[in-house]
């Protein structure tokens, strides 16, 4: 059991390896050999996943093996995996996510001259976020969760021709690496302190740690939560993000990298809840997060960045799940967003390429040709916005049914919070629909407003999209096995009214005048939601520019203070040596004066001291 | 010990006039290849034979009196603290000859420059062995010279007084250094380290002096954060074969020398000055950061991050842990290997692009030299400290040392450190960034097309990658040989 586990992990590692060791020399015994390499790992890893989930179906309980221990001196580090029902779930969900991206991206980076090093960055990613899934210990976590941070650099930056695409590789890697630092530094508090990092070990304890080192602990992990997750204050990163090629941001945003920091809250739920000052903090970030980033995702032209900003909020709407205690909804959320959001994802691949173009406002009419593809994204778009029976209604509703009881009956954390939290969950129902209905009218419906052929992806696109639709469509319909995942009728009745409100008034809206952008009628707010209300900006000001000048007056203290200082230090030696020089002048009129004066003084010092 | 008299056998064979020995450049190169080739196999062979059940225990020694009138014995041995560096300096020496096969750097015979070498090679490998106090410190002098000539030889523009630099701070070291140790040894009556480690009875007012004395010697030559500035100076201006031996080596031999000789010789006085000591390493780490971010020639820039990862193996040291000193080990280590790669391909860049000015170097590096660019990639990404390669373990565990310091320490002070210090982590993340984004990103540049890389280049580099992948993906192979005379050295604590 933990064997194939292992080798879930192990199969995208190795493909990986392979991948950069022999690249595209593998074409020449084998035309596909990169894309083979790329495939053939992460299905037979799927499979196992799969055989791995099933096992744990049919018998649940935690599973742990440990292959080695490693000696530090104090707190050993175990390399050792663990699998329960989340973890076997999660990972099933990453590799069927994995594979479906690896095939599309056949298709859709046929002709690049670096398809093979793209690929094996893919494997790797699904390797690192593998391992955070199956890992044991805390810092083999880690491990994972900040190749995933490398990766998502190669890979944002993959078209490195372009300094803009460099930038936003570079952005990730630095924000998501910043929350990182706390991740790490809270690892360390939780792992001292308990006196072990295995996860397991580390949760049994966290009871008899003192509260601050807990609360502490669980903030400092929070930072690496939101950094990855992509919270508030530390989302910027993501929206950039687009600049890598699609099947990357269907990668990033459903199973990989986002995913993880809500994975390891799960994960760690039992320390959280432990902590409610820690939740509170999250449930907080989570309700900035997912109101913001749905009024950013109102009004952006790019439909990636559509499509990015709705990943954050609904991101925060696990986060915000977690928080009220509705962990179990959070991570159903989390399941049916990886379906949906990798199926919007490669979706917009396919409209992106044969339109040519990111931007709305080239798109319109796109229904007729590409029924595929419509009748996909409108599966994925009715998800996203939880119009029933899609799945995401059906989870996002368990999350929103947590937080109403929080709010009215009182749970981890105190009621304002609860209250707060439940709004802003259902006003972002109201904007995700109107945003949804803005995308979707816009790109499939009115008068075509491009001047290029309309017609449907290559299949090796388009399959894999429909093959998504289908999780997209009825995965929540697993969640109705469970009984605190089942609707309630008032709680679903509110948010109906609030999505039929969000996306009437889009349509209403859009039916005025087919061919302009509903995002009018935002007026004078629309550029501070285009620009995500200035945070970019905020950070720029902030935190780039005065490192910067703290920067360059380091170096210039460098040289003209303490370097100044040591050559300063030589060079007073050496003037100090022209004074010293004068007595040895070789004249021994001079020597002998000096030798009769000392005499003089010596006797007279015997004298009259003694 | 056969591996410090191997590198001594030959460089004193390169006295015999080049007319009756080895005429010809080429010849004195292979048999500088071939020297360093057979110590290397020396020191595989100790690895293979040492005793791995229990690397707290002095092995390979010889122990002979030398100067019994004052009580100097030549004693040499290593144990797990030792081991790991004996075979990365000999490791790091062939390949620098490996390296120098083809690409001799011009400004003098090359019969000079490899006996230049070994006996440099002679004073690391000692350095590294040496358990006598004097003997030690024999050893640590009989690096310098070697390394001043080939500066001054060798090296850039610059030479002459980045090398002047380099000998008159490390000189001042030394001078300190002796008066330390001489200090601790009148007080104990011993000149045997392993004596002193084992414990000893001299008054607390003698260890604080006695460690201030050693511990600027050291500091110096790690460098700590105010003591750096010979060494921006000297890593730029020295040929590639100096730069990689002076970060890979050199700095290593002050770390090592706080860890094998000032602390377990005045533990009182270590603990005395342990904060100021971790103080200065947080300053250094964010620091090195600040100045690699507005630095302009790649070399002084990973000069700069010397100072940054030494100060993550300072601030491990500071700790007086298991942990923290473990993290210096293997900080050392990772720093050897990463920082020995980025200045071989710093080296590599330099030679042809005629320039290690970052704005001359252009942007499009991937395009133009994508296997070069890609090595610059991995070393750079490695040295950032990604979990998985070599340069993250030591950091984490230096992180790990602060957050529970030795009891005597000031435990707040130290949380503080930590914080900094991984804030001094992202700060590293931004500018390796920032100079990859630069230089191997964007549009290409138009020039003329870039030489291959060379099998000389590649054998001198695949033995580093490979070691960087290994340690970093299997850091057991590094810690199970510490941890064990780490605990020894602080009994468990």
């Amino acid at each position: 059991m933990i064997a194939s586990t292992a080798l879930v992990i192990l199969l995208p590692f190795a493909a990986a390896f392979a991948g950069f060791l022999f690249g595209p020399r593998l074409s020449r015994p084998l035309r596909n050999g990169p894309a083979v390499l790329a495939c053939a790992p992460v299905a037979a890893a799927a499979v196992l996943a799969a055989v791995v989930a099933f096992a744990v179906w049919r018998t649940p309980g935690a599973r742990t093996g440990t292959l080695s221990m490693i000696p530090t001196g104090g707190v050993d580090i175990a390399i050792g995996l663990q699998v329960d029902g989340l973890a076997a779930l999660v990972g099933l969900m990453v590799c069927c996510v994995a594979l479906a991206v690896q095939i599309y991206s056949i298709a859709y980076m046929a002709g690049d001259p670096r398809y093979s090093s793209y690929a094996a960055f893919v494997s790797l990613f699904t390797a690192a976020m593998l391992l955070v899934v199956y890992a044991g210990d805390l810092l083999l976590l880690y491990v994972g969760w900040e190749v995933m941070g490398v990766c998502s650099y190669f890979l944002i930056g993959h078209h490195w021709e372009d300094r803009a695409n460099s930038r936003a590789a570079v952005k990730a890697f630095l924000v998501t690496r910043l929350g990182d630092v706390g991740f790490l530094l809270g690892i360390i508090v939780l792992g001292v302190g308990a006196g072990t990092f295995e996860i397991d070990g580390v949760l049994g304890r966290v009871g008899t740690l003192p509260d601050a080192t807990v609360t502490a602990a669980a903030l400092l992990l929070l930072a690496g939560v939101a950094g990855k997750s992509a919270q508030f204050p530390l989302h910027t990163w993501l929206p950039d993000a687009m600049a890598g090629p699609t099947p990357i941001s269907a990668l990033i945003h459903a199973a990989t990298m986002v995913a993880a920091g809500i994975y390891v809250v799960a994960r760690l739920y039992p320390a959280f809840l432990a902590a409610p000052a820690a939740l509170t903090v999250l449930g907080l970030l989570a309700v900035i997060s997912m109101v913001g980033a749905a009024l950013a995702a109102l009004a952006q032209d790019d439909l990636k960045r559509v499509l990015a900003y709705s990943t954050v909020s609904q991101l925060a709407v696990m986060a915000a799940g977690l928080a009220v205690g509705a962990d179990t909804g959070a991570v159903f959320h989390l399941l049916t967003h990886g379906a949906f959001k990798a199926l919007l994802f490669l979706a917009a691949g396919c409209v992106i390429t044969v339109a040519g173009s990111n931007m709305l406002r080239d798109y319109g009419g796109l229904r007729q040709n590409m029924p595929l593809t419509f009748w996909s994204m409108t599966i994925g778009l009715a998800a996203l916005a939880g119009v029933p029976p899609a799945s995401g209604w059906l989870s996002k509703d368990a999350v929103i049914e947590g937080a109403q009881h929080t709010a009215l009956h009182g749970g981890e954390i105190p009621g304002a919070a609860a209250w707060i939290v439940y709004l802003g969950l259902l006003a972002t129902v109201a904007l995700t629909a109107a945003y949804a209905m803005r995308a979707w009218l816009m790109t499939f419906f009115g008068e075509p407003r491009g001047s290029y052929e309309i017609r449907e992806a290559p299949p090796l696109m388009s399959w894999p999209v429909a093959a998504l639709a289908v999780p997209a469509a009825v995965l929540g319909f697993f969640g109705l096995g469970a009984a605190e995942l089942r609707p309630h009728v008032g709680a679903a009745l509110i948010g109906l009214v609030f999505l039929l409100l969000g996306g009437g008034a889009a349509f209403l809206v859009w039916n005025r005048d087919p061919a302009l952008d509903p995002a009018r009628v935002l007026g004078p707010a629309r550029p501070a939601f285009a620009r995500a209300f200035y945070v970019d900006e905020a950070y720029a000001y902030a935190v780039a520019a005065p490192i910067r000048a703290l920067a360059r007056r380091v170096v210039a203290f460098d040289t003209r203070g303490i370097d100044a200082l040591a050559v300063g230090a030589a060079r007073g030696t050496r003037r100090l040596s022209g004074p010293l020089r004068i007595p040895q002048n070789g004249n021994p009129q001079t020597y002998l004066t000096g030798l009769l004066a000392g005499v003089v003084i010596i006797t007279a010092g015997v004298v009259i001291f003694l | 010990m056969l591996m410090a008299a191997i590198p001594l056998a030959g460089a004193l064979l390169l006295l015999v006039p080049p007319r009756r020995l080895l005429p010809g450049d080429t010849a004195v190169r292979r048999y500088g290849l071939g020297v360093s080739g057979a110590t290397l196999l020396a020191a595989l062979y100790a690895l293979a034979a040492f005793d791995y059940s229990a690397p707290s225990r002095m092995q390979f020694e010889v122990d002979r009196a030398w100067a019994p009138a004052i009580g100097l014995r030549f004693h040499l041995g290593a144990d797990g603290i030792s081991l790991p560096l004996v075979v990365l300096t000999a490791l790091l020496t062939f390949l620098c000859f490996v390296h120098l096969v083809r690409h001799p750097p011009a400004g003098g015979s090359a019969r000079l420059l490899t006996a230049l070498l070994l006996l440099l090679e002679i004073g690391l490998l000692g350095t590294f062995v040496a358990l006598d106090m004097v003997l030690f410190f024999v050893f640590f002098e009989v690096v310098l010279i070697p390394m001043y000539l080939v500066i001054a030889q060798w090296g850039g523009p610059g030479r002459r007084a980045a090398a002047y630099k380099f000998i008159l701070y490390t000189l001042l070291g030394s001078g300190l250094l002796l008066a330390g140790m001489l200090l601790v040894a009148v007080n104990a009556g011993t000149l045997d380290m392993t004596a002193l480690a084992a414990g000893h009875e001299v008054a607390r007012g003698v260890q604080i002096v006695a460690f201030l004395l050693m511990g600027l010697g050291f500091a110096i030559k790690a460098p700590m954060w105010p003591l750096h500035t010979w060494l921006p100076d000297a890593h730029t201006e020295a040929p590639t074969v100096g730069s990689v031996l002076l970060a890979g080596v050199l700095l290593k031999m002050g770390t090592y020398g706080l860890v094998r000789v000032a602390v377990p010789a005045a533990p009182e006085g270590a603990e005395f000055w342990a904060p100021y000591l971790g103080l200065l390493a947080v300053i250094g780490i964010v620091y090195g950061a600040l100045a690699c971010l507005a630095q302009r020639d790649l070399k002084r820039m990973i000069a700069f991050s010397s100072v940054g990862h030494m100060g993550f193996v300072l601030l491990g040291i500071a700790t007086l842990t298991p942990v923290g000193i473990n993290a210096a080990l293997f900080g050392n280590i990772a720093h050897g290997l990463i920082t020995g790669l980025l200045f071989f391909l710093a080296g590599a860049i330099k030679d042809r692009y005629g320039t290690g000015d970052l704005d001359a170097l252009g942007s499009g590096m991937l395009g133009s030299a994508p296997r070069l660019a890609s090595f610059l990639t991995f070393a750079s990404i490695a040295s950032l400290g990604l979990p998985g390669l070599a340069g993250f373990w030591g950091e984490m565990l230096a992180l790990v040392g602060a957050y529970r310091p030795h009891s005597g320490l000031p435990r707040g002070t130290f949380i503080a450190f930590m914080a900094v210090a991984a804030l001094g982590a992202v700060l590293t993340a931004a500018y390796f960034l920032r100079l990859l984004a630069k230089i191997t990103h964007g549009p290409r540049t138009a020039g003329s097309p870039v030489a291959a890389i060379s099998a000389h280049e590649y054998a001198a580099w695949t033995p580093l990658i490979a070691l960087i992948l290994l340690v970093g993906l299997w850091p057991k192979t590094l810690l199970d040989v510490t941890t064990a005379p780490v605990r020894a050295l602080f009994g468990g604590g």
